[in-house]
């Protein structure tokens, strides 16, 4: 049986129990993904975007899922360790794909007409506002890892920032991943900031340091309005037992801003497809991500800006650091339509493989259809700088912490964009510990010490 | 201090040094000069470890130590410095991050504990000073951007910072400007002690008449072969090599 038959055959027998342990909103979306997915199936080896990933392995081992959200008994607090201790933030928690309604803050905390919590119940409470969204960033026909997010997700997390309203505090989503066998889950993130509304919301992912796998595949639509600042982070810690396929759409409205930076500090094989549009002009939009990764991990990491309208500005920086026999790849599509002019794009991927056997490839796709743009795209691989290594080593830096300092020197124009101080002083602690092996598994959770 | 007795070396398999013989003793100054591609600053990457060099005969000896065997972090940690005569640009790496990691190490070393963030913020001052290098330089990332000037000068500051006990000046004062290679030089001089030797790598005269040297050495294709005082330098000036290559039975 393919890898994908049997979760088309999970679908047909547990439809009901799916469909009554979630909303009407996500429900109605899930024949149209199955169809999808009988049609087309998952990714594999042979299509040009998911070389690098072996899409259907990831899939095939016999997964429980939680489609009847029993409850799971933990308290994420008491397991959840923040990593980010400096960062007053307003924090959540999305145990597996249920989101943990016991802990949250209280809604007071929120300025007046913020949504945040779980997304099952908002679609239910505010069914209106949930449809206009949900469904409609993320492309089904993207590909089939997208469809079966569609057809199982039941929860997730759902933040609505209403025109004009700013808010101050980052907010946290902490996304923890725990069973006692292969366990896989389905998440989905919705996010509406509307117009003129601004707000950062930093998404951390961790897993059980256990003998189980984890597939998660996760979903996260992000719509900014006209004139709205948006800051999304997303910082992966997990396990090398976790396997992680994501995908983010972004919609940007006219004069809009939008951060997007992709942290891989520690995981297992992580796939992540960041999508985005620019709906109207003048809209800006920085995507940036970087990746540590050794041992037999893997990072693959697929981008598309589809500059669909003129006067928008899209930078993108992905650097990646490999160790051991650790494999990597980015592939960064740039569409610029045609009318699309004054348009700038520019993009970077940097690459240093610090061992002989580490690989990486790299593969920038620029299509310009405009002829009044500016558009630029680099990728390198490299290796260490001997000679700033000699060069150091001769200045008494014992060779194991010049090393270090040099790969912590060529992440660091990333942590550069965060746009949290406190944010990028955390990451700079755990990106140099990283480097210095000490954080050889995901750190976030006590259950994993 | 230093002994180096009949020193091959070789890089890529191509023999660059082919027995070279020097002693140097503390307080002593010794220039070193010659033809370009003599192995000059084969010698000096040689002595601090640089890895690509393989050492094929000869022995060199650091304060009794045998240098060759030292890994170049520890030749460091011995008190040996060499001012690059290409300094290497580190970006991303700050100036300040830099030199406290090096010093820290060094300190480690010998078995003290690292400087408090405001001593060795007060020792960047004062050692900035001896060089008269700009603030603005020493808070950006190694060397990156700096002109060659500036480089020289970050070299001078670096040797002022990790007081060593030999020093090589791998034409340190190529790229200077007249004011600037009199503040380096006068850099280099404050530094001096009875206790410190330094070896001056250069093509001129004009560095020798700041940094005076007690022994004068012409190295030519891999060896030194000619040895002498002051005056050496004043009569290569006048005169270039030819006559030593005459002599070598060459021409
Ligand atoms: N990687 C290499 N492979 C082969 N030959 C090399 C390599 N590096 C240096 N050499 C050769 O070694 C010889 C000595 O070079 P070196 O840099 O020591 O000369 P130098 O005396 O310092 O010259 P200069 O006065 O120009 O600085 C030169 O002929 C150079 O071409
Ligand atoms: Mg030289």
């Amino acid at each position: 049986m393919s890898a994908v038959q049997q979760y088309i055959d999970l679908y047909h027998s547990q439809q009901n129990l799916i469909a009554d342990h979630s909303s009407p909103v996500m429900n109605a979306l899930r024949d149209e993904a199955v169809a999808l997915l009988e049609s087309r199936g998952l990714p594999t080896l042979k299509d040009e975007e998911f070389r690098r990933t072996d899409i259907e392995s990831l899939y095939a081992p016999d997964y429980g899922l939680n489609l009847g959200r029993v409850n799971i008994e933990i308290n994420p607090y008491e397991v959840f360790r923040c990593d980010v201790p400096n960062l007053s933030t307003l924090l959540y928690f999305v145990v597996n794909d249920t989101f943990y309604a016991q802990a949250q803050p209280a809604a007071g905390k929120l300025p007046e007409g913020v949504l945040a919590g779980s997304l099952c119940e908002m679609a239910k409470q505010y069914p209106q506002l949930v449809a206009r969204y949900y469904g409609r960033a993320a492309d089904m026909k993207r590909d089939g890892t997208v469809a079966l997010n569609t057809a199982f997700a039941q929860d997730g997390f759902f933040l609505y920032i209403p025109d004009g309203v700013v808010v101050e505090k980052p907010i946290q989503l902490v996304n923890i991943l725990r069973g006692n066998v292969d366990f896989m889950v389905n998440r989905r993130l919705l996010i509406v900031v509307g117009k003129g509304a601004q707000a950062k919301l930093l998404v951390c992912d961790h897993s059980d340091e256990s003998s189980v796998r984890f597939l998660a595949s996760q979903v996260c639509e992000i719509f900014v309005d006209d004139d709205a600042v948006f800051d999304y982070y997303d910082m992966e810690e997990s396990s090398e037992n976790t396997a992680k396929v994501a995908s983010v759409f972004v919609r940007q409205g006219a004069r809009s801003n939008v951060l997007v930076n992709g942290i891989v500090l520690h995981n297992g094989v992580t796939r992540s497809n960041y999508y985005s549009t620019f709906d109207g002009e003048h809209a800006e939009l920085s995507l940036c991500g970087m990746g540590i990764v050794d041992k037999e991990q893997s990072v693959d990491t697929y981008t598309f800006i589809d500059h669909a309208v003129s006067h928008c500005h899209s930078n993108e920086l992905f650097k990646y650091v490999l160790n051991d026999s650790a494999r990597g790849s980015f592939c960064g599509r740039i569409l610029v339509r045609h009318g699309a002019q004054k348009t700038e794009a520019y993009q970077g991927n940097k690459n240093l493989c610090a061992s002989p056997q580490a690989k990486m490839y790299t593969k920038p796709q620029l299509e310009i259809y405009a002829d009044d743009v500016k558009c630029s795209h680099g990728a390198t691989v490299g290796q260490l700088d001997q000679n700033a290594l000699f060069y150091m080593r001769s200045r008494g830096i014992p060779e194991a912490e010049a090393r270090m300092l040099l790969m912590f020197a060529f992440t660091n124009d990333v942590i550069e964009q965060v746009r949290l101080d406190a944010l990028k002083d955390r990451l700079r602690q755990l990106v140099e510990k990283r480097f210095r092996g000490e954080l050889a598994k995901c750190s976030g959770c006590q259950a994993c010490r | 201090m230093l002994k180096i007795t009949d020193l091959h070396a070789s890089i890529n398999g191509k023999e660059i040094l082919k027995g070279i013989n020097l002693v140097v003793k503390p307080g002593e100054v010794h220039a070193i000069m010659g033809p370009n591609g003599s192995g000059k600053s084969t010698l000096s990457a040689v002595l601090t470890g640089h890895p690509a060099y393989e050492v094929t005969r000869g022995s060199v000896e650091f304060y009794g130590k045998d240098l060759l065997a030292l890994s170049p972090e520890d030749r460091s940690h011995e008190g040996l410095f060499l001012s690059f005569q290409y300094p290497v640009e580190i970006p991303g790496v700050s100036m300040v991050n830099f030199m406290r990691t090096a010093v820290n190490e060094q300190r480690k070393y010998r078995g003290l504990e690292p400087l408090s963030a405001t001593d060795f913020l007060k020792l960047m001052r004062e050692k900035r000073a001896i060089v008269e290098l700009d603030n603005k330089l020493a808070s950006r990332s190694v060397n990156e951007g700096f002109s060659g000037g500036e480089k020289k000068r970050n070299e001078i500051f670096q040797m002022a910072m990790l007081e060593p006990r030999l020093s090589i000046l791998d034409e340190t004062d190529s790229g200077l400007d007249i004011d600037a290679l009199r503040i380096v030089a006068g850099g280099v001089n404050k530094l001096k002690s009875e206790k410190n030797a330094t070896i001056v790598i250069t093509h001129y005269q004009r560095l020798l008449d700041y940094i005076a040297p007690d022994f004068v050495h012409v190295l030519y294709k891999g060896r030194i072969v000619k040895s002498g005082g002051p005056e050496l330098a004043l009569e290569l000036e006048e005169r270039g090599y030819d006559w030593i290559k005459k002599e070598l039975g060459e021409i």
